[in-house]
């Protein structure tokens, strides 16, 4: 009985190895160094199918389409943002994880930069202003002290 | 004032997700806005559904607009799609073309055969690599081509009569309008 749990792990892990393997098609590298480009290249690039997972771990039917074009183009001689170029031509910006800084894409860019300098403005703000009021402030809590819980949060 | 701006912020955020709420259900998030309206269509050499050793291509189409629809015996929304089609196809003016992704010639002719036809012509791409440049990634999507081979609309997902009505028909009229 105790080897039932070890055995059921054993063929999990032998299952998950297999879904692994399907999700990769045997294509036909010239090399290991091609290969490894065209993984790197194609976790790079959208499935529009299923539009969370990238070109190179997805089980879509249209992903495998792409997988063979990228890799006919690789063959073909053609550099990475040319095929990046020729599905983005086809399939518009949104085939690419990484957003290209443009018009467009400042404020998803640069946005968060934003907010963060709108709340470090605030933090500078609140700080001195609670520092000018500190004596007054320590002075009232005293003649107050007992009388008033509610000083709160103050902005 | 101050003791407001927890408030205040709070109501900001609100408004925020509310607007989001509302975006999101007017706009198809998983809609890919095609970069190929207004440019050339692709070019495209197809057989015949049912006459295979016949083609058509980009050339051949050229001189008056077209409605290319995408669609698949294995695509359920096709089948939604489909009595819309039948219904409507030839009130548009124009000739529908069916472009049959994908597929298996024998199923899309049984298929075609039991909900009927609605297009004029049917061409097949079973690999799907004309679909590639077309920029296809489901079906049922729809290009409008004019008399130039400019692609002037593209539907994506199934017509419905609204969609009919208040796009794809003001489109063709607009096609038809600029002809000489």
């Amino acid at each position: 009985m105790r080897m039932l749990p070890r055995l059921l792990l054993a063929a999990t892990l032998a299952f998950a190895g297999l879904a692994a393997a399907q999700a990769i098609d045997p294509l036909p590298f010239k090399d290991h160094a091609q290969e490894v480009r065209f993984q790197k290249l194609t976790a790079q690039l959208r499935c529009l199918v299923c539009q969370n997972e990238n070109l190179a771990d997805s089980n879509a039917d249209l992903a495998r389409d792409l997988r063979h074009e990228v890799f006919g183009l690789m063959q073909s001689g053609k550099s990475d943002d040319e095929i990046k170029q020729y599905l983005v031509d086809r399939y518009s910006d949104f085939v690419l994880y990484d957003p290209p800084v443009q018009g467009n894409t400042l404020l998803l860019w640069f946005g968060p930069l934003l907010i963060l300098l709108a709340g470090a403005a605030t933090v500078a703000v609140t700080v001195r202003r609670r520092n000018r009021g500190t004596t007054p402030a320590a002075v009232d809590s005293k003649l107050l002290d007992g009388a008033s819980n509610d000083r709160g949060d103050d902005w | 004032m101050s003791r407001l701006a927890p408030f205040f912020g709070f109501m900001l955020l609100v408004a925020l997700f509310g607007f989001g709420i509302w975006w999101n259900t007017r706009h198809d998030q998983r809609e890919v806005p095609s970069p190929l309206i207004g440019k050339p269509a692709p070019e495209f050499v197809l057989p015949l559904l049912d006459d295979p050793a016949r083609t058509v291509s980009k050339a051949s189409m050229l001189g008056k607009p077209y409605l290319v629809n995408v669609f698949a015996s294995w695509c359920i929304a096709c089948g939604e799609e489909h009595p819309v089609l039948m219904a409507e196809g030839r009130t548009l003016g124009i000739p529908v073309v069916g472009y049959d992704y994908k597929d298996a010639p024998e199923d899309a002719k049984a298929w075609l055969a039991r909900h009927g036809n609605p297009y004029d012509m049917v061409i097949a791409d079973r690999e799907g690599r004309t679909a590639i440049d077309f920029g296809v990634y489901g079906a049922p999507e729809s290009f409008l081509i004019d008399a130039k081979g400019v692609i002037r609309y593209k539907r994506i997902g199934p017509f419905t009569p609204e969609v009919i009505a208040s796009e794809l028909k003001p489109a063709i009229a607009a096609l038809q309008k600029e002809a000489p």
